[in-house]
């Protein structure tokens, strides 16, 4: 089923070459001039004398060996531009994925297992964090963190691993902000939700000693939806990652997606957008994955339901 | 805080008119004080949206280079922005795009998740397998790279983007209202009017629907939260509204540089807007869920 | 053990409900001999279940317990950690919807050697073998290969089998079965209460048995413990339920039920809402208002569980009416 999202979702980033006013060649050029022989050039490599499902076709097939194409402004091979920004696009994903996980869940747990103050203090905290988008987060770290505190730096990427988890936390951060907020709601609802189900009671009518019941019954149970919200909010992530690189002017591929964008420059927007989109099927495969893997009730497949 | 009173949704055929405007009012009683505060918030909001550019104090697109960064004085309740224009009026003004964007991509995405939902629903089998799977295919889309990939190929701005989130909107919507549908579909008044001769679409419409409101709304308020954020972010970007039409997102991007510089004001202002009409937005919307639940109990 | 096994001693239970503080149980008592099977009778809100709990030491958060209940001669309510779990040990408890009461998550044989494991350190093994001799002992033979299993691949009857032979893994001396029966269907029903019946036998089990019906209490239990908004009606050898009950109530119940073997014009019901237990009045006979054999001193005080003939009866004209409230024939 996602292989299927996959393939329609690549033939619509394809199809986005005809969606554009104009002709195939216009919209590849964006709008430039260029002298008949990139024209003709473009007019191979592309196919475009064949039938509309024939030059998907090679386009598929070229994408599937590597080779997205060429990027107007910068001559260069998409491939080329890309490899070189994925990794500052996986790291920032990735450590915001941690702080939400580790952070979110954790302080769900805490407020779903001890009513009281701290409970009602996280329900407030998490719900006007939640309604902070990345990049207020980010003008709002910035300021406070970057320049008038100076702890870390405002912009651009780190030279080495140390200086870039310096560079990397302020975004990292404003990413997460408020996926943690929600996944820690979701976390200490299903705490809460799960706590008060009947097979607890029956454990507890056993005299099982209550961190045992925390753990085998409630956690257990409660990891289901857990996971499961968690890795749609990291998924979510892969998009929202381009608005904290441009804010932080970091060079990952969402910023170049933007640029690209903004100059029209077609092919480099369709390498990237499959890139996020496969990136973005794959997190959700996972947690399907994840999913069939905690609840013995489910085959694969069957978190749609 | 005492308990809201619990809301119940008649089961039979659809609320008549009256009953549903004293079931909307009764609605939003139910989610408590905090509900209605936040509701007041967000019309006084969508009040500035409409009436802002009558209100603004100021010209918001008037450049002044030498009242650049100025400290808010006189009727310049905030200042001035980075090129000299009076940010109080910008952000009246601004609050017509951050708003009504939304509002537009909301209405979009719920009334076709709302046809789709409910054709699926009617029709089950065939239908409604074809309409779910094609609902799963079209989740590999986040929003914001729709909008993003649509500002590439049509050109940066409100219109393309709106319609983008509007249709990568659109599968959740239809996918959440569908449950719903079925459980509404199999209540024993809808196979009485059946057996009266009562069209499908009829049923659909002044009954299915109507009772499947509270959902519905609440649904729309969640998604208008998202819309919001999603939208200021690609105007943010960029690639939404273009400057210098004055728009939330659009004023914390422009005004950015303004943080190492010493004049914070006009980037956090803009923030602060967008965060207190969100938070509004996402506690309304939260509320009006439970209680689209609790009808459904 | 010479004693008596299960003591409740003018148990009150208050809970918070609505805001306010009321009484869910008022001044229930009753004892329990060893291997004896107890019915516990009543309709929704007549605190049975609540009286069940308040045994199994369940009760929720915040309810404030009144008087005793004592097992094997030494108060319950005292108890905490380790001792708390032996006494679990020996008290057991079986539930109404074996679905909702088994972890779904989680395979039959973690289910049923849990506490086992856990409390008494039995090695997995070992536990293993007990739980799949006990789930012979009720009737499922390929008790291997379904401790394996999980829950949802199986039917409500034989989880409900399950749940009680997990119930007596640890060999506890008392049962509190809270309705076993209810939801499932008829054939299931009598096989689960044939089961009941045959452990009570042969582990000398004592069984407190908790329904609506009280038919099926006198099926299997000896006597029978009839309740009303929260407090005990009658406690009567179940035998003689039908044919001499000292309350106008336990009458009512019995006259209720339809009789397959007769034909009646019109189905008997008891006129009037059931009292649910924070309802009832403090100062008169909770169930004046739906008796047909009510006077003025029924509405003067809060009539005494007095004994009678063998029985308790919480009736202040038993006396009187003794021999006028068995079942009228129909019409």
């Amino acid at each position: 089923m996602l292989l299927a999202s996959l393939l329609i979702a690549s033939f619509v980033i394809f199809a986005a070459l005809y969606l554009a006013p104009g002709n195939p060649i216009a919209a590849l050029s964006g709008g430039r001039s260029l002298p008949a022989s990139s024209i003709a050039v473009l007019e191979q490599r592309y196919h475009l004398n064949q039938s509309f499902l024939a030059q998907y076709w090679y386009w598929l097939d070229n994408v599937l060996h590597g080779n997205l194409g060429i990027s107007i402004t910068l001559r260069e091979n998409v491939s080329t531009l890309l490899a070189s920004r994925v990794w500052t696009t996986a790291g920032l994903v990735l450590y915001a994925s941690l702080i939400i996980a580790v952070l979110g869940i954790g302080i769900g747990i805490v407020a779903g297992l001890r009513p009281g103050v701290l409970d009602t203090g996280t329900l407030v905290t998490t719900a006007v964090s939640a309604a902070i988008p990345a990049f207020v987060a980010a003008i709002v770290l910035i300021l406070l963190f970057a320049v008038r505190l100076g702890w870390f730096p405002a912009l651009g990427n780190g030279t080495d691993l140390a200086s870039n988890v310096r560079h990397f936390t302020l975004p990292a951060v404003a990413l997460a902000i408020s996926s943690l907020a929600i996944v820690a709601r979701v976390t200490r609802a299903s705490i809460r939700e799960e706590g008060e189900r009947e097979h607890v009671q029956t454990a507890v009518s056993r005299g099982i000693p209550g961190r045992k019941v925390i753990q085998r019954h409630i956690l257990r149970n409660a990891a289901i939806p857990i996971t499961t919200v968690t890795g749609i909010t990291i998924a979510s992530l892969i998009a929202v990652a381009a608005v904290v690189e441009v804010a932080f002017g970091l060079n990952g591929l969402g910023a170049y997606l933007v640029q690209a964008a903004q100059s029209k420059d077609l092919a480099v927007v369709q390498g990237i957008s499959l890139v996020l989109v496969t990136a973005f099927v794959v997190v959700n495969l996972l947690v399907d994955v994840l999913y069939a893997v905690l609840d013995p009730r489910v085959t694969l497949g069957g978190r749609a339901q | 805080m005492s308990t809201a009173a619990p809301l119940t949704v008649p089961r039979g055929p659809g609320a008549a008119r009256r009953g549903r405007v004293q079931g909307a009012l009764g609605l939003l009683r139910a989610t408590g004080p905090v509900g209605i505060v936040s509701a007041i918030i967000i019309a006084v909001a969508i009040l500035i949206a409409v009436f802002g550019t009558f209100i603004a104090p100021y010209d918001p697109n008037l450049p002044n280079l030498s009242l650049a960064w100025g400290s808010p004085s006189g009727g310049h309740l905030l200042g001035y922005d980075f090129q000299g224009r009076d940010v109080l009026s910008r952000l009246l003004v601004g609050a017509r795009t951050a708003l009504l964007g939304p509002l537009a991509v909301v209405a979009g995405s719920m009334a076709a998740g709302v046809l789709l939902a409910v054709t699926a629903a009617w029709r089950r089998g065939a239908s409604d397998a074809v309409i779910s799977s094609g609902l799963d295919i079209l989740f590999a889309f986040p929003g914001i790279l729709l909008a993003v990939l649509a500002a590439a190929v049509f050109g940066a701005g409100l219109t393309a983007a709106a319609i983008a989130l509007a249709v990568a909107y659109m599968p959740y919507v239809a996918r959440v209202l569908r449950g719903a549908a079925l459980k509404e579909r199999s209540q024993p008044y809808v196979a009485a009017l059946e057996v009266q001769g009562a069209s499908a679409v009829s049923i659909c419409f002044r009954h299915l629907i109507p009772n499947m409101m509270p959902l519905i709304v609440a649904q729309a308020t969640i998604l208008f939260g998202y819309a919001m954020v999603d939208l200021a972010a690609i105007s943010f970007l960029g690639l939404g509204v273009q400057p210098p039409e004055p728009n939330w997102g659009v004023m914390i991007s422009e005004n950015q540089v303004g943080l190492a510089q010493g004049y914070p004001l006009p980037a956090l202002i803009a923030c602060a807007c967008i965060v207190v009409v969100v938070i509004a937005v996402n506690v309304l919307g939260e509320r009006l869920f439970e209680q689209a639940q609790r009808a459904y109990r | 053990m010479n004693g008596p096994l299960l003591e409740v001693d003018g148990l009150t239970v208050l809970l918070d409900v609505e805001g306010a503080r009321r009484a869910v149980l008022r001044d229930v008592s009753f004892t329990m001999r060893p291997g004896e099977a107890v019915g516990l009778v009543g309709e929704s809100g007549s605190g049975k279940s609540m009286t069940a709990r308040a045994i199994g030491r369940l009760l929720p958060r915040g309810a404030e317990v009144d008087g005793a209940i004592r097992f094997g001669g030494s108060d319950i309510g005292s108890l905490s950690g380790a001792a708390l779990r032996r006494y679990r040990g020996q008290v057991a408890m079986i539930f109404q919807d074996p679905r909702a009461h088994i972890n779904p998550v989680r395979r039959i044989g973690d289910f049923m050697t849990e506490a086992l494991r856990t409390n008494l350190g039995v090695p997995a093994d070992q536990a293993r073998r007990r739980a799949a001799d006990m789930l012979a002992q009720v009737g499922i033979e390929d008790g291997a290969q379904r401790l394996r299993q999980y829950p949802h691949q199986m039917s409500g009857g034989i989880l409900q089998r399950i749940m009680i032979a997990a119930a007596l893994l640890t060999e506890p001396r008392l049962l509190l079965a809270d309705e076993p029966t209810t939801a499932l269907d008829v054939t299931t029903q009598a096989e689960v209460m044939a089961i009941l019946d045959g452990l009570r036998r042969d582990f000398g089990l004592a069984i407190l048995f908790i329904t609506h019906d009280l038919e099926l209490a006198a099926a299997i239990c000896d006597r029978t413990v009839v309740m009303y908004a929260g407090q005990i009606a009658e406690v009567r050898a179940s035998s003689l339920l039908h044919e001499d009950p000292l309350h106008p109530y336990t009458a009512a119940l019995a006259a209720a039920r339809p009789d397959i073997t007769q034909t009646a014009h019109r189905l008997r019901a008891i006129p009037g809402r059931p009292l649910s237990a924070f309802e009832a009045p403090s100062a008169e006979c909770a169930f004046a208002p739906r008796c047909p054999h009510v006077r003025d001193i029924c509405l003067q005080a809060l009539p005494e569980l007095a004994e009678l003939d063998g029985g308790l009866s919480r009736c202040a004209r038993a006396h009187e009416l003794r021999g006028q409230l068995q079942e009228v024939p129909r019409a």
